[in-house]
Formats: C-alpha cells, structure tokens, sequence
C-alpha cells in the first residue's frame, strides 16, 4: 500500500512540475484556447447561417474542436522535457515508470478540462445551446471523453514527440483509434442536449467508461516498452 | 565477424528459396483457377447478374486481411514477449500485406456497392470499421518509417500494432451501434451452395498469395535489415 502511495506522490509530482511549467509560461494554454475558439467559429461559417443546422451539428462540431486543438498539447508535454534533455534524467529516478505516465496524463487531463471549461460555454452562447439543464450528464460525458482521450494522447505522445515530422505523426496514430470515444462522446452529447427522450445516453455512457478502462489499463501495461531506452 | 554484419539475423525462419517460388506458382495457379470458376462455372445471381462475382475475391479480401492483421498482433506480442527480430520483420510484412488487402477490400465493395446500393460509399458498420482499420495500419507503417533505431522501431511498432489489433473489434462494435445498413456477410454458409464453391476456393486462393507475399516481403525486410546494419557499421567505422 506504500508503495501505491509513493508511486501516486511520484505522479503527484510530475503532474505538479508539468502544470506549474505551463502556468509559468501559459503559452501552450493561451494557444490551444484561442485555436479552439478560431475552430469553433470557422464550424459555424463552414455549417451555417441556418442556426437549427448549426444547433443539430453542434455535439459533433464541439468534440471535433477539443479533439483538433488537444493535440497540440500532447506533443508538448514532452517536448520541453526533451529539448532540455530532461526526460531521460527523469527516467533515471528510481521507482515504476508508469508513475511518469500517469503524471503527465493527470497535467494533461488538468489541462484539457480546462479548455473544455472555456470552450463549451463559449459553445453554448454561438449554437445557442442549451447546457444547464443536462447539466450533470454532459459534465460526465465530457469527463469520460476526455479522460481516453487525453490517456491515448499522452501514450502516443511518448513516441511521437521522439521522431521526425512528430506533428504529423501524432494525429495520424492518435485520430484513427479514437473513433469509438468520438461516436460514443458525440452520441451521448448529442442525446443529451435533446433531452435524452430515447434514454441512450446511459449506454454509450458505458461505451465511454469501457473504452476509457480498456485504453488505460493498456498504456499502463505498455509504457515501459515505449519508454525503456 | 563480417558474417555477422551480413547477415544479422539468423536464417531459421525463412523457408528455402525454392519452396518459396514453388508456393509462389502454386498460388498463381490457384488463383487463376479460382476466378475461372468464379467468372465461367458459376452461375450469375437473379439480380445482381454478373455482378455478384465480385463477393469472389471482396470477401475473401477482407477474411485473409484480418489474418494479416492477426499475423501483426501475435508477431508482436512475441516480439515484446522474447525480443526477436524476426518477430518484428515478420509483423512489418503482414501489416504491410493487410493494409493492402483492407484497400483492395474497399475499393472492391465500392465498386459493388455503385450498382448495386446507388452509391459508392455508405456510413455502415462494416465499410465503416474497415475504412478505421485501413487508416490505423497505415499509422503503423507510417510510425515505422519514421522511427531510425531498429531496435526502438520494433518495440513501438510491436506495442502500436497490438493496440491497433485491439481497437478493431471496439471500433466494430461503436460504429455498429451507430448505424446498420451492410447486408449479411457472406460466408459459404449464407450462399447458395453453387456460390460456396467458388467464395471456397477464392478464400484458399487469397491465403496463398497471402503466405506467398509474406514469405518474399519478410525475405526484404531481412535484406534490409541487413543493409542497415551494414551502414550503420560503415558509419561507425567498423569491418564491413
């Protein structure tokens, strides 16, 4: 039990340094936000002017936009390790690895939710949607979504922030498997903001949180393999 | 010690040459012969007519992909289990091998699928998932070119290989709940008995081009393997 303690102050840790660095700095954040706006707007010129087009496209147009302006964080939360020659230092300190992964997973999961805090309203008000009365449904589908997909992001970001052409690389692994968190997470936010007349938002819901434990489970079992040498 | 450089891999998996280019005209004959009864023997469907010759090389396309893709997730799980290399050149030439077999799969359903559906794509299930599974194994391959250190490519290929393999059947099953319109697959049990022959034949067909492929791209993988080693060697300054 001390050990799981020690580990999870390990990850603590990594987590802290990784969101501490990017407070200090706020460069990726302010970014990756202002994108997220930009890609919103950009939807609604794509879709629009017809606002019950726009409201129907919505759930879709919403997880598209975190998923694109995501990515750009992934690569980040190791690149600054790298350029600084850090990463293997930080490889070097006793204890599990996976406490490293899990650390950057959390700061990655700190940071996408906080995107997500200022996109989705910023949502609401250009589809007009309305968010509070499904209020704790969407807030568990946006924390379920988010959670696979920032744990699959942060996995293969360990590799492809380590190779040429990374900002190709990541998306084009990363985007293929997450197509079951993208039809579950828009489904249930799509259902959701109908009123869930049909009541299936619960089973993808379900869909979610197994793809989530499957994908977690996974990158933990495998990271050393990624991060061994 | 230049023997090593040569050849840095043991030659124990590999089949003899000869029985490579045996397999390789036996699988051609096969073929040939499949399709003849496929296009000649075979009667046409009431309504699809000639048409539905195509199911002939679609299906069983799609049946050895999935062995392909089987072939890459046991081929690294033994790579990451005992660290063999052959492991890793043998899942690299299956992958290489599936991706083609899923485009040719799709570019054969969609050329069914105009005439008889009215359109050349559908969001189905099953176009659906075999498009995914298309574009994460090109990922793969695209991880692979891009990783320099062989040793490093191997162990993360052998890893995104193994979590492609497993996302295929939860992509499958998220899409299907997501929409349903592919007919039945096909299979000798839903067909005629007149068809099951030639879907018969054209599966075993399909499967020996498949192995016969296997065999001569492994065969490359080796060889440039060894050309790696070689001008790594060189770079270093060492006996070549």
């Amino acid at each position: 039990m001390t050990t799981l303690r020690r580990e999870l102050a390990r990850a603590g840790a990594v987590a802290w340094k990784d969101l501490t660095t990017e407070r200090r700095t706020k460069a990726t954040f302010n970014s990756v936000v202002f994108l997220a706006a930009l890609t919103l707007l950009l939807f609604g010129f794509a879709l629009g002017p017809d606002a019950e087009a726009l409201r129907g496209a919505a759930a879709g147009v919403l997880w598209l936009t975190v998923l694109f302006s995501g990515v750009l964080a992934f690569n980040q939360s190791y690149q600054l390790e790298l350029e600084g020659g850090a990463f293997e230092t930080l490889l070097l300190y006793p204890g599990d690895r996976r406490a490293i992964f899990v650390g950057k997973l959390a700061a990655n999961l700190v940071f996408v939710l906080l995107v997500l805090l200022l996109i989705v309203p910023m949502a609401a008000i250009l589809f007009n949607l309305p968010l509070l009365r499904p209020f704790p449904g969407l807030a568990g589908v946006f924390a379920l979504g988010t959670f696979g997909f920032v744990t699959l992001g942060t996995f293969y970001a360990a590799m492809a922030s380590r190779v040429r052409a990374r900002e190709v690389l990541l998306p084009l692994l990363l985007f293929p498997m997450l197509v079951p968190l993208l039809v579950g997470a828009v489904a249930a936010t799509r259902a959701l903001l109908a009123g869930d007349v049909m009541g299936d938002a619960g089973s993808w819901m379900r869909l979610l949180g197994a793809y989530d434990l499957i994908f977690f489970v996974a990158s933990l079992l495998a990271f050393e393999y990624i991060v061994e040498d | 010690m230049s023997a090593t450089v040569l050849r840095p891999i043991d030659s124990v998996l590999e089949p003899p040459a000869r029985w490579v280019g045996w397999l390789g005209w036996w699988a051609l004959l096969f073929f040939v012969g499949a399709q003849a009864v496929g296009v000649l023997i075979s009667p046409p469907d009431r309504d699809m007519g000639h048409l539905q010759k195509i199911m002939y090389v679609h299906v069983p396309a799609a049946w050895t992909s999935f062995i392909a893709f089987g072939v890459v997730l046991i081929a690294s799980i033994i790579y990451l289990w005992g660290r063999s290399e052959r492991a890793d050149l043998v899942a690299a030439s299956a992958a290489e091998i599936g991706t083609v077999l899923t485009g040719l799969t799709l570019a054969l359903g969609s050329i069914w699928g105009k005439p008889t559906w009215g359109v050349w794509w559908t969001w189905d299930p099953r176009l659906t998932s075999t498009a995914i599974t298309f574009v994460i194994f090109v990922g793969y391959l695209a991880l692979r070119s891009f990783v320099d250190d062989a040793e490093r490519r191997a162990r993360w290929s052998a890893v995104v290989g193994i979590f492609g393999a497993l996302n295929v059947p939860i992509v499958y099953m998220s899409v299907k709940w997501w929409r349903t319109i592919h007919q039945m697959q096909s299979s000798p049990s839903t067909v005629d008995p007149e068809y099951a022959l030639g879907l018969r034949l054209n599966a075993f067909a399909f499967l020996f081009v498949f192995l016969y492929l296997l065999a001569r791209r492994y065969r490359a993988a080796k060889l440039e393997r060894a050309v790696e080693v070689r001008q790594d060697a060189r770079a270093l300054g060492g006996e070549v």
